[in-house]
């Protein structure tokens, strides 16, 4: 039982952050949300083994809220913007992919080697994984630094929401469930927001590069 | 278990082996061939066309460049040479191959890297323009290539706390629970696309075409012919059945022989053949399912594998 219960922590934990690694990896919009979706749902089995383990009925219905919102409403957002134009494609970032995926891997050396610290102070199976938190965090602000494109912004700033939600499942098994509803709701809120912002960036300027919005229009 | 019958099953694993791998690389070439035309919709040559190809290539008069030098009939018999030898030492079919401690996981990577230089060089002798740019081509993504795979090397050894293969094949049986971990599964990823890489199968290279612009291996061979191309594609096919073999190994180690009787040998017979098929058909509808990457492309996918590579030592070094 325990065996399996950290055989599949692991598991999930680990397809949290190959999704965020992916996300790099790939161009074309359409598959960037769709590793989003799959990190999101990772997400969820991730707080779901922690409750089954720690039998916390809280943490349970959490873990089936982030997989309905994380897993299955926000990518769905985002797959209707990108829609407005299907040929969209991340096509060129400031940093180019392999490049950014070697720093990718800079990256998670380094959550790896800074986080032992914290997880010393209290080892166990979960607080193990906790560097793989903070490299998903880091790989997501990495992501929102360096594209272009409007929708891969956001996705790096719900892959840091989701590296701090899985840092946070993995340290304390969950925090109360009216923050994780509060934050879950600012994220849905955000992702519409961007909505109606593309929406009216496209109608004014036919594009969704921010760097192209410098000057100001009557 | 006197040491006379511990020598002897070593012997006869390494004879099986390496028989194994002369006969059956070329039969592996065949069978993806033939999954890839089942998989369009064409019925395609026969499984042993290969073999075929290769009796008719021996019969063949020597015919060498004018300009080639001595590389031209050396490299082929220089791949075949440490092919065979990477495949005699490494745990395929037994656990306790003849001269199995020496089969430290670096040694087998370089002894196919070997390989892979005199393929590079075989291609520059001639002198001509295509054999150059397939062997700047090769090299390029071997070099891209390595890395990946050293790190991926690196994460199995991790795990089992040793770099010699056998050792690791055998801890990796009596510890099931690593082979579906994270680590392993990442670092199956990266030598997944390593292996697609250094085999030049479809996404990094068509073996199938002689398109000028994207040939990498067929450029090389370009200028051979008769019985020492017969020599150079036996030894590629004997690396693609080695490092398919070698991968299934790594990830599904059930069936290996262990202990030392007739049956187990003829277990571990039936098992390697078995595994390598399944990785062969695997990489056959990858191979269906996707398209040929353009050249500048290939860091990308090569990147993505030294990340899962990254990857796998992170959660090896996180999950021990």
């Amino acid at each position: 039982m325990n065996s399996t219960y950290i055989a599949a922590l692991e598991l999930a934990a680990g397809a949290v952050l190959v999704s965020a690694v992916m996300t790099l990896w790939r161009r074309s919009v359409r598959s960037i949300v769709s590793m989003l979706s799959l990190q999101g749902m990772a997400l969820s089995v991730v707080a779901i083994v922690l409750a089954l383990h720690e039998h916390e009925g809280a943490l349970f219905v959490t873990g089936c809220l982030v997989f309905v919102v994380k897993g299955l409403v926000v990518p769905g957002l985002l797959r209707r913007v990108s829609r407005l134009d299907p040929r969209s494609r991340e096509s060129r970032p400031l940093v180019n992919v392999p490049a950014s995926l070697v720093f990718a891997a800079v990256l998670i050396v380094l959550s790896y080697v800074v986080s032992s610290r914290i997880t010393g102070l209290s080892p166990s199976d979960a607080t193990h994984l906790v560097p793989v938190g903070i490299a998903t965090v880091l790989v997501g602000y990495f992501m929102l630094v360096t594209r272009r494109r409007a929708v891969s912004k956001i996705v790096g700033l719900i892959l840091v929401d989701n590296g701090i939600a899985l840092v946070t499942f993995l340290l304390t098994s969950g925090v109360p469930l009216i923050v994780e509803l509060g934050s879950s709701l600012d994220v849905l809120l955000v992702v519409v927001v961007l909505q109606f912002l593309m929406v009216s960036m496209r109608h004014h300027s036919d594009t969704d590069r921010l760097t192209e919005m410098k000057g100001l229009r009557d | 278990m006197s040491a006379t019958t511990t020598t002897l099953y070593g012997v006869a694993a390494t004879l099986v082996q390496v028989v194994l791998l002369g006969l059956g690389g070329p039969l592996l070439v065949g069978v993806m061939a033939k999954v890839k035309a089942r998989a369009e919709g064409r019925v395609g040559a026969p499984v042993v066309q290969p073999l075929r190809d290769l009796r008719k290539l021996l019969t063949k008069e020597r015919l060498h460049a004018r300009h080639a030098s001595v590389v031209l009939p050396l490299a082929p018999m220089v791949i075949l040479a440490s092919t065979v030898v990477a495949g005699a030492i490494s745990p395929l079919v037994s656990t306790h191959p003849l001269l199995g401690s020496s089969a430290d996981i670096l040694v087998i990577v370089y002894l196919l890297l070997t390989g892979s230089a005199a393929a590079a060089l075989a291609g520059l002798d001639a002198g001509t323009a295509f054999g150059g740019m397939g062997s700047s081509r090769a090299m390029t993504i071997g070099a891209l290539a390595e890395p990946a795979l050293l790190v991926a090397v690196i994460a199995l050894s991790i795990q089992s706390g040793t770099s010699n293969l056998p050792s690791i094949m055998s801890s990796t049986l009596t510890h099931p629970d690593w082979v579906f971990g994270p680590s392993r599964l990442l670092a199956l990823g990266a030598l997944l696309i390593v292996v697609i890489a250094e085999t030049g199968r479809i996404p990094v290279d068509n073996p199938a075409t002689h398109l000028e612009l994207t040939m990498v291996h067929e450029a090389m061979i370009l200028e051979y012919a008769g019985p020492e191309l017969a020599l150079f594609s036996l030894g590629e096919a004997m690396r693609l059945g080695l490092l398919f073999s070698l991968v299934a190994n790594l990830f599904l180690p059930w069936g290996i022989m262990t202990d030392h009787t007739l049956l187990s040998l003829l277990l571990g017979t039936v098992a390697l053949v078995a595994k390598t098929l399944l990785v062969a058909l695997g990489v056959a509808l990858i191979e269906v399912r996707s398209a040929k990457l353009r050249l500048f492309r290939l860091p990308e996918l090569l990147a993505g594998g030294f990340v899962l590579s990254v990857l796998a030592v992170v959660t090896g070094l996180v999950t021990r």
